[in-house]
C-alpha cells in the first residue's frame, strides 16, 4: 500500500483514537476549555475503552446475525422453490428502509424492556434490509453466460450457489454489509437511550449535566471508529473485487 | 400437483402467523394505570362475544383466500377486510376492558394484535406489489389508507385507547411538536437542495473538485447522527456568543439550530452525488443537439441537461427526506423538539404508549414521503422520456 496523504490521515487517526482510550488523561488540557465550573474533563463513570469494546461487540453480534439470517433469505427467495416471495421481499425491503432506526428502537423496547437485547434486536432488524437488498441485487444481476457455463460443465444446484454465484455477488454483499455495520455503529450510539452499554452513554451524560468535553470526546470516537471500519471494509471489498477480476467501480 | 391442492406458499406463512396471533398471543393489554405491567387479554376476553366471532370468522375466510391461489384482486380485498376488522375492533375492546367512568385504565393493542395486523399487511404488499399499480394509483391508494385511519379517529372510535388517552393529554404540543418536526425535515432539504444542486453541477464542470467534494461529504455521512448533533453544539454555541447578532436568530449552541445544521449536512450528499450521476448520464448526442441549433451553455444546462437529469436528483431527494423524517427525531435529545420529543419522553417514563405516540407519526410520514417521491420519480422519468 502506498502511503499516500488519505493513508497517512487515516493512520493518524487511528493512532489518536487509540493513544485516546488508553491514556485519555494526556488529553485533558484539550478538551479543558469546553468545561466551566471544573466539571470532570473526561468522562468519569466508566473506561471509555471498555465502552468502545461494549458498543463494537453490540455492533458485531447484530451485524453477524443479520448476515447470516439475510444471506439465507436471499438466497430461499432467489432459489424456484422461494421465487414466489421474490417481489414481496423486494416490497417489504423497501418498506422497512422507511423505518426511522429510532422508531425501530423504540419500539423494539415495549417488546422486550430496557437494556442491550431492544438495542440488539433493532441494530439486527435494520441491518437486515441493506444487507439482504444488496444479496438479491448480486444474487439476481449475476452474468448470464457464467452462470449457463457453470450448467454446463454439470454443476449441480448447490455447488453453483457455493462456487458460483455466492463468490459472484460477493462483493455486492460485502458493501451492503458495510452500509449495515456503519448505520449499526450509529444506532447503537442511540441505544443508550434505552440504558444498553454504548459510547452514546458519554454524549448523552455530555447533554445532560452540559458538558460539552463529553459530548465531544463521545461523538469523535464513534465518528472515528465509523469512517476508519467504512474505509477498512472498502479497501477489503476492493482487494476481493480486484481478485475476481471485476473492475472496481 | 395432480390430484392435491397446491396451496400458496405465501399464504402459509400469512396462516402461521394468523394462527400465532389468534391461539398464542394476547390481543390486547389491560392496565390499572398507565406505568403498571398489563394483563393480557385474549380475543374472546377483549371483545364481546358477537365482536370476537366477526372478527374470527373474517379472519379466517382472510387466510383461507390467501391459501387458496385466487386472482389478486380477491387476495387483496381479504386483506383490507381483515386489517378494517382488526383496526376497527381494537377500538371496541379498549371500550369493552375500560370499566365505566375509569379514567386512569389504559387499554394497548397487545402481540396478538400486531402480528395479526403484520400478517395481513404482508398480504396486502403482495398483492399490491403485484398488481403493479402505476405511480398516480399508488398515490391514490396512500390518500385512501390516510383517509380512512383519519376517518376511525375522526369518529372517535379508538378514543378509548392508550395511545389517544396521551394524546389528548397533550394535544397542543403534539401538533406544535409535529410542525418542528416538519419544518427541521424539509427546512433542512430545501437548504440542501438550495446548496447542493449548484455544488453538484459545480462538481460535473470540475471534475478535480468532485473527488473531494464527494469524499468530504461521504465521511459526514459515517459520522453517527447523535455524535455529529452534539459536535455542532460547541461551533454554534461560539457563533451565538462572538457573532454580533448570530443569537437573535436564533443561533444558539442547543435546540433547533444544531439540528437543522446537522440534518443539512447529511442532506448535501445524495442531492450532491446525484446531481452529479445525474449530469454524467445525460447522452452526448443530446448535448451535442443542443449546441448544433446554437444553444448557449447555460441554455443547454437549464433546457436540457437539467430536465434529463432531474429523475436521478429526485431520486436523491428522496433518500433525503425519508433519512431526514427519521433523523429528525434525535433532535430531541439536543432539545430541538419534534416527534422525537415524545419518543425520549416516553422512554424515560417507562411509558410504552407514549413512545408510540412519537414513533407511529415519525414511521408513517416517513413511509408517505417514500411513496409520494417513488411516484413523483417514477412520472417525471416518463415525461422526460417522452419529450427527450
Amino acid at each position: 500500500m502506498r502511503l499516500s496523504l488519505p493513508v497517512l490521515l487515516r493512520l493518524s487517526a487511528l493512532a489518536l483514537l487509540i493513544a485516546f482510550l488508553l491514556r485519555p488523561d494526556w488529553f485533558e488540557p484539550v478538551l479543558k476549555p469546553l468545561t466551566d465550573n471544573n466539571a470532570p474533563v473526561v468522562y468519569n463513570q466508566g473506561s471509555l475503552l471498555m465502552l468502545t469494546f461494549q458498543h463494537l461487540q453490540i455492533v458485531f453480534i447484530a451485524t453477524l446475525a443479520a448476515t447470516i439470517v439475510a444471506l439465507a433469505l436471499a438466497v430461499l427467495v432467489t432459489r424456484p422453490i422461494g421465487a414466489e416471495f421474490l417481489p414481496l421481499s423486494r416490497s417489504l425491503v423497501n418498506i422497512g428502509q422507511t423505518f426511522p432506526p429510532v422508531a425501530v428502537l423504540a419500539l423494539a423496547v415495549p417488546a422486550i424492556g430496557f437494556g442491550e437485547k431492544p438495542t440488539l434486536i433493532a441494530l439486527f432488524l435494520y441491518g437486515l434490509l441493506p444487507i439482504f437488498e444488496n444479496a438479491l441485487t448480486g444474487l439476481t444481476n449475476l452474468p448470464h453466460a457464467v452462470v449457463e457455463a457453470a450448467r454446463g460443465v454439470g454443476m449441480n444446484e448447490r455447488q453453483r450457489l457455493l462456487k458460483v454465484e455466492l463468490p459472484l455477488a460477493l462483493p455486492v454483499i460485502l458493501a451492503g454489509i458495510r452500509l449495515s455495520v456503519v448505520i449499526s455503529l450509529a444506532t447503537a450510539t442511540i441505544g443508550s437511550t434505552v440504558a444498553a452499554k454504548t459510547l452514546g452513554e458519554v454524549i448523552i451524560a455530555g447533554l445532560i449535566s452540559n458538558n460539552l468535553a463529553f459530548v465531544l470526546q463521545g461523538g469523535l470516537i464513534v465518528g472515528i471508529l465509523a469512517v476508519l471500519i467504512y474505509d477498512g471494509l472498502s479497501a477489503i471489498e476492493r482487494v476481493l473485487a480486484r481478485r475476481m477480476g471485476i473492475a472496481p467501480k | 400437483m395432480s390430484g392435491r391442492i397446491a396451496f400458496d406458499k405465501l399464504g402459509v406463512v400469512i396462516a402461521a402467523i394468523a394462527a400465532c396471533g389468534v391461539f398464542l398471543a394476547p390481543f390486547a393489554t389491560f392496565r390499572a394505570n398507565r406505568i403498571v405491567p398489563g394483563d393480557a387479554k385474549t380475543i374472546f376476553e377483549a371483545l364481546p362475544s358477537w365482536a370476537a366471532m366477526t372478527l374470527l370468522i373474517v379472519l379466517a375466510a382472510a387466510t383461507i383466500i390467501a391459501l387458496l391461489r385466487l386472482a389478486l384482486p380477491w387476495r387483496l380485498a381479504a386483506s383490507m377486510a381483515a386489517l378494517a376488522a382488526l383496526l376497527l375492533l381494537i377500538g371496541l375492546a379498549a371500550n369493552h376492558l375500560t370499566p365505566p367512568g375509569n379514567t386512569y385504565a389504559r387499554v394497548s393493542p397487545a402481540s396478538g394484535f400486531w402480528l395479526l395486523n403484520f400478517a395481513f399487511v404482508l398480504l396486502a404488499a403482495d398483492s399490491l406489489t403485484r398488481l403493479r399499480l402505476g405511480p398516480v394509483a399508488r398515490i391514490a391508494v396512500l390518500a385512501a389508507a390516510a383517509l380512512a385511519v383519519a376517518a376511525i379517529l375522526y369518529s372517535g372510535s379508538w378514543n378509548g385507547l392508550s395511545i389517544l388517552k396521551e394524546y389528548a393529554n397533550r394535544a397542543d404540543s403534539f401538533w406544535a411538536e409535529a410542525a418542528k418536526h416538519v419544518t427541521l425535515a424539509i427546512g433542512s432539504l430545501a437548504a440542501a437542495v438550495a446548496a447542493g444542486i449548484p455544488l453538484g453541477i459545480l462538481c460535473h464542470r470540475v471534475p478535480a473538485l468532485r473527488d473531494a467534494v464527494l469524499n468530504v461529504l461521504n465521511i459526514i455521512q459515517t459520522i453517527p447522527s447523535i455524535a455529529l448533533f452534539g459536535i455542532l453544539i460547541a461551533p454554534l454555541g461560539w457563533i451565538a456568543i462572538h457573532v454580533p447578532g448570530a443569537a437573535a436568530i436564533g443561533i444558539r449552541g442547543i435546540g433547533t439550530a444544531p439540528a437543522f445544521v446537522a440534518l443539512f449536512l447529511y442532506s448535501l450528499l445524495p442531492v450532491v452525488a446525484n446531481t452529479v450521476v445525474g449530469l454524467a448520464g445525460v447522452p452526448a448526442a443530446a448535448n451535442d443537439a443542443a449546441r448544433g441549433v446554437g444553444m448557449t451553455a447555460s441554455q443547454r444546462l437549464f433546457k436540457i441537461e437539467f430536465p434529463l437529469a432531474f429523475p436521478v436528483i429526485l431520486t436523491g431527494i428522496r433518500i433525503v427526506l425519508v433519512q431526514n423524517i427519521g433523523l429528525a427525531t434525535i433532535a430531541a435529545l439536543i432539545g430541538g423538539g419534534g416527534f422525537g420529543v415524545f419518543v425520549f419522553q416516553g422512554i424515560g417514563q417507562t411509558a410504552m404508549d407514549l413512545v408510540l405516540l412519537g414513533a407511529v407519526p415519525t414511521v408513517a410520514l416517513a413511509f408517505a414521503a417514500a411513496v409520494i417521491l417513488d411516484a413523483a420519480t417514477e412520472l417525471s422519468a416518463s415525461n422526460g422520456a417522452r419529450t427527450a
